[in-house]
């Protein structure tokens, strides 16, 4: 028997759960009592492309520090599934704890030495409690977040709250949900007294931070930045932002008369969604569409067109594990090259990038001024880590003087005025031409829209010289895209280092957490965080400046890198791949240990290099 | 190809409408399709259409897919928008920009190759929706653009230009429509202008999905024995049929008939159509019938024209989905932004 892991508000706690068993709303209870007490929580679903018996799991992070990616390990394990035990047993840490429903007595081969076991009978005690099968699952859920909020030291009254919040307007079903809570709870403390060393200690450590998924933020972000025509295919793990976008403008999107200004179309696939969007933003309406990788592969061709034709649209790609019969409900960052390139011919695209919910509903409304500005496709990349994991941020802010940028249009006044209107002239030298949009002068600024084939003035024309001449304006429109796109986040390391790392999206969290345990081991790196591409000067020159760049990703080959190394201006050998892309969120002890690696790999004289 | 440019100026006695317009004002550029084409017929009635409309003309948005028919668009209602999209998705593009700027009348103008085959489920999607619109497929039963395979409207047993077979069953796209769901169907002949135009007129005025079905023979490559629509088949299964000796550089076909009668139609290509006026019985507002009615005509060989279906009291996509008046493209920050003090009260909420 290895010692106890003794921790406060720094543990995981993994919940095996059986898909479909009313266990999300129990460990979602679970999960905002800490929070509520002031300690900072990262929680995950790990869960099946299912709707009812697979194996899910939910974890948990707490972290007083702030800490709110995945660690990696496991602090304590909540077993509720047969089918996975032997493997939730295996992954618990040395010196962990199993706790478990001990109705049924299991052989002593199921268990291990090193970890310290928590048997409490919930079904024999639900079964007592409850003659209806339905309850004796659902309460049995309760019950257990009863015992861990005893075991843990959580405090009673912040689950009693959340219980009464949780089934307001439902209020039969407190009393009922309170009993199962108080009744684990009693359990606990009567038989289980000091079981587990791992506690969670009132705080002040959360402050004014909201609990909040990525696709729901990505949807207010839309809402805000005035995206009126949203069409849409259901597909995981985009779903929910396209049905949170319904919600938020049923909420704030009816008028005086009670009519809509908005609308939704849930399209007959992908191809209808992007088209949609497309004809929406030719209008003049803000529009976007919400879709995973298998729907950028069908949408290709219209993203084309729009990159050519120079419409706006913005895309939500969720991303997930490729391909459409894949792993719909696992997390990657792997269509980094599908929409960077998206479509035939020379064509690049605006990707930007959010780390977390806050970022989604921050870059959510400024896509739709970016695709305006730059008349273009814009890609925001969730992935499914972000989009369906409830995350930990600091509160949406919207400052009521920004003003929607609707970019280059020229109106009924500018073309009385005589001003010279050519579709695809730029004017101005930044690549950018104005638009119309369609019945605005009886006389002046129509124009038939097509993809390439057609002059400065939208005449019809397939001389090479003129299709060269819009090929290299829409170069020069890329260069303005890199001043406008989210800028990189650089940190320096507390001391000088040739080391860099690279990294974007949701690995954040989990980097944060990994450089403060290199640094304590003497390794530092300077970081930068990708926000956008194209890619700002300053992304080049940070990977220039630095010997080795560790560029930590969540896909198999190294995407990002190819996108970097497709800019001719650095050195391939230096820029070492950091691959993540098991289907699940990357974790902290991952990164630190594969880069710890790489540079032992790299021979002592680097690592002299680093310490100096 | 025509290579003759348009005069600018025209005759100053030119019939105007009631907005002050006349013809050329709604004319666009120099067709580029083969001289005689039935689609260029469509285009004149269309033209024709929205000036006895007196509708102005940018007060029109054109959406089209990829084919001779999608090429048309820049060939008529040049003050008019234009939108050459991608292939069999012009419905959705469409239906985007309706629901954008409820304000507009919106033209589809697509083809068989466009609609039957790589387009058919947008085709069958805005119709259930009901995108008020106007559909119009220019049907020549062949792809012209790349050099004439059959397309999935083209007769079973018929032959191409190279002497293949089409095995393949045809779809009826005004079947479809009905099926669909569309409020207004109608089959029309680009030979027959008289009737055509009424039928535009028709279709624009009409609240909902619109759709004409326009038959428009294909000079170029639908005329050579085999073929059930060349003029060898025609003459050899029809007497009424008259001998037509050239294909390019003719003028057009036309087809002037009365109500209740069956006509044979020579084509461009030399084959036949028997078009059918409906009946002076015909019930337009009933749907199951007119389907029925449909099937009978056509295992007789027969080409049913005219308007076929109507629903009177029929409500379009925006309006059932209660969208406001204001076009959605003309709000701005105050209708949309809900703001910072509502945001507060979302953040309060996620705590």
């Amino acid at each position: 028997m290895s010692g106890r892991i003794e921790r406060t508000n720094d543990f995981v706690v993994l919940f095996a759960n059986v898909n479909g068993s009313g266990s999300a709303s129990a460990n979602r209870i679970f999960t905002r009592s800490i929070i509520r007490m002031g300690v900072p929580v990262g929680s995950r679903n790990i869960f099946p492309s299912n709707i009812q018996g697979l194996p899910t799991w939910y974890e948990v992070r707490i972290s007083q520090a702030g800490h709110l990616g995945r660690r990696g390990g496991v602090d304590l394990m909540v077993a509720m599934n047969p089918q996975t035990w032997d493997k939730d047993v295996k992954s618990i840490d040395p010196g962990g704890y199993l706790f478990y429903d001990s109705s049924k007595p299991l052989p002593p081969s199921k268990f291990r030495d090193d970890i310290h076991v928590v048997g409490m009978p919930l079904t024999e005690i639900c079964n007592r409690q409850y003659s209806d099968p339905r309850q004796r699952q659902l309460f049995k859920n309760i019950m257990y977040v009863g015992a861990l909020s005893a075991l843990l030291g959580i405090e009673a009254e912040a689950v009693e709250r959340l219980i009464g919040e949780l089934y307001k307007g439902k209020d039969k079903l407190i009393r009922p949900n309170l009993e199962a809570f108080r009744s684990g709870r009693d359990y606990a403390e009567k038989n289980l007294k000091d079981a587990i060393g791992l506690k969670v200690r009132r705080a002040d450590a959360v402050g004014d931070r909201i609990l909040i998924e990525g696709n729901d933020a990505a949807a207010l972000g839309a809402l805000y930045g005035g995206a009126t025509v949203a069409a849409w295919y259901p597909i995981t793990p985009s779903t929910s932002l396209a049905e949170a976008f319904q919600r938020h403008c049923r909420r704030y999107r009816i008028d005086a008369n009670g009519k809509n200004k908005f609308a939704i179309i849930q399209a007959e696939d992908e191809l209808a969604a992007i088209g949609t969007v497309i004809g929406a933003a030719w209008n003049g309406a803000r529009a976007f569409t919400a879709t995973s990788g298998p729907g950028i592969s069908l949408m290709q061709e219209f993203i084309g067109l729009a990159y050519f034709a120079e419409i706006p649209a913005v895309i939500f790609d969720v991303q997930r594990g490729g391909p459409s019969t894949g792993m719909p409900t696992r997390t990657q960052q792997s269509d980094i090259l599908a929409c960077a390139y998206a479509s035939h011919g020379d064509t690049r695209h605006v990707l930007i990038f959010p780390e977390d919910p806050r970022e989604c509903f921050e870059f959510g409304a400024k896509a739709l001024d970016l695709a305006e500005r730059l008349q273009t496709p814009i890609f925001v990349m969730l992935d499914l880590d972000i989009g369906m994991n409830d995350w930990l941020v600091k509160p949406l802010a919207w400052d009521d003087a920004r003003k929607f940028d609707r970019g280059k249009v020229m109106k009924f006044e500018d073309l009385e005025a005589g001003k010279d209107f050519g579709r695809y002239l730029d004017v101005d030298g930044d690549g950018i031409p104005f638009r119309t949009y369609p019945g605005t002068h009886p006389t002046k600024g129509s124009y038939f829209t097509r993809g390439t084939s057609r002059d400065r003035y939208a005449r019809y024309s397939e001389e090479g010289a003129v299709y060269v001449d819009n090929m290299e304006r829409l170069l020069k429109k890329l260069e303005t895209a890199k001043k406008l796109v989210p800028a990189p986040i650089k940190r320096r390391a507390r001391e000088a280092t040739k080391l860099g790392a690279v990294y974007y999206g949701s690995t954040s969290v989990a980097m944060d957490e990994a450089i403060a345990g290199l640094e304590k081991s003497g390794i530092h790196l300077d970081t930068l965080r990708i926000r956008a591409y194209p890619f700002a000067d300053e992304i080049i020159d940070f990977i220039r400046d630095h010997e080795h760049i560790f560029l930590v990703e969540q896909n198999r080959d190294a995407q990002m890198r190819t996108l970097l190394l497709d800019t001719g201006r650095i050195d391939p050998a230096k820029i070492v791949p950091v691959l993540h892309y098991d289907g699940t969120p990357i974790t902290a002890h991952f990164i630190a240990s594969d880069i710890s690696r790489r540079i032992q790999e790299y021979g002592r004289t680097s690592i002299r290099v680093v310490a100096s | 190809m025509t290579y003759i440019s348009k005069p600018k100026l025209h005759h100053p006695k030119l019939a105007q409408n009631s907005l002050g317009f006349t013809h050329r004002d709604y004319e666009g550029k120099v067709s580029t399709l083969c001289a005689g084409c039935g689609h260029d017929s469509i285009s004149a009635a269309l033209i024709h259409a929205f000036f006895e409309l007196n509708i102005e003309p940018h007060r029109v948005a054109k959406l089209s897919g990829i084919g001779c028919s999608s090429k048309t668009p820049d060939y008529f209602l040049g003050q008019s928008h234009g939108f050459n999209s991608v292939h069999g998705r012009m419905p959705s593009v469409l239906t985007g920009a309706n629901l954008a700027n409820r304000d507009l009348i919106y033209l589809g103008v697509s083809g068989d190759g466009d609609s039957a085959s790589i387009g058919l489920g947008q085709f069958a999607h805005c119709l259930r929706r009901g995108v008020d619109m106007t559909y119009i497929v220019e049907n020549n039963g062949v792809y012209g653009l790349t050099k004439g395979q059959f397309s999935a409207t083209a007769d079973k047993g018929s032959k191409s230009k190279k002497g293949m077979g089409n095995q393949d069953a045809p779809i009826d796209l005004v079947g479809m429509a009905l099926l669909m769901g569309a409020s207004f169907v109608a089959r029309s002949f680009s030979g027959d202008k008289k009737q055509l135009v009424e039928l535009i007129k028709g279709a624009i005025a009409h609240r909902g999905a619109a759709f004409i079905d326009c038959i428009s023979p294909c000079v170029a490559f639908n005329n050579h024995p085999g073929s059930t629509k060349s003029f060898d088949y025609v003459r050899e299964h029809n007497e009424a049929v008259n001998a037509i000796e050239f294909i390019e550089g003719k003028p057009e076909i036309k087809a002037d008939y009365d109500p209740g009668t069956v006509t044979t139609v020579r084509q461009h290509d030399g084959s036949v159509l028997r078009l059918r006026k409906l009946a002076a019985d015909y019930d337009p507002t009933d749907r199951n019938a007119a389907l029925s009615f449909l099937h009978r005509q056509q295992a007789a060989g027969e080409v049913v024209t005219g308007l076929l279906y109507i629903e009177p009291n029929s409500e379009d996509l925006i309006e059932r989905m209660s969208v406001t008046k204001t076009p959605l493209n003309r709000l701005g920050e105050v209708e949309l932004c809900p703001g910072s003090t509502a945001l507060e009260k979302i953040n309060a909420e996620l705590r």
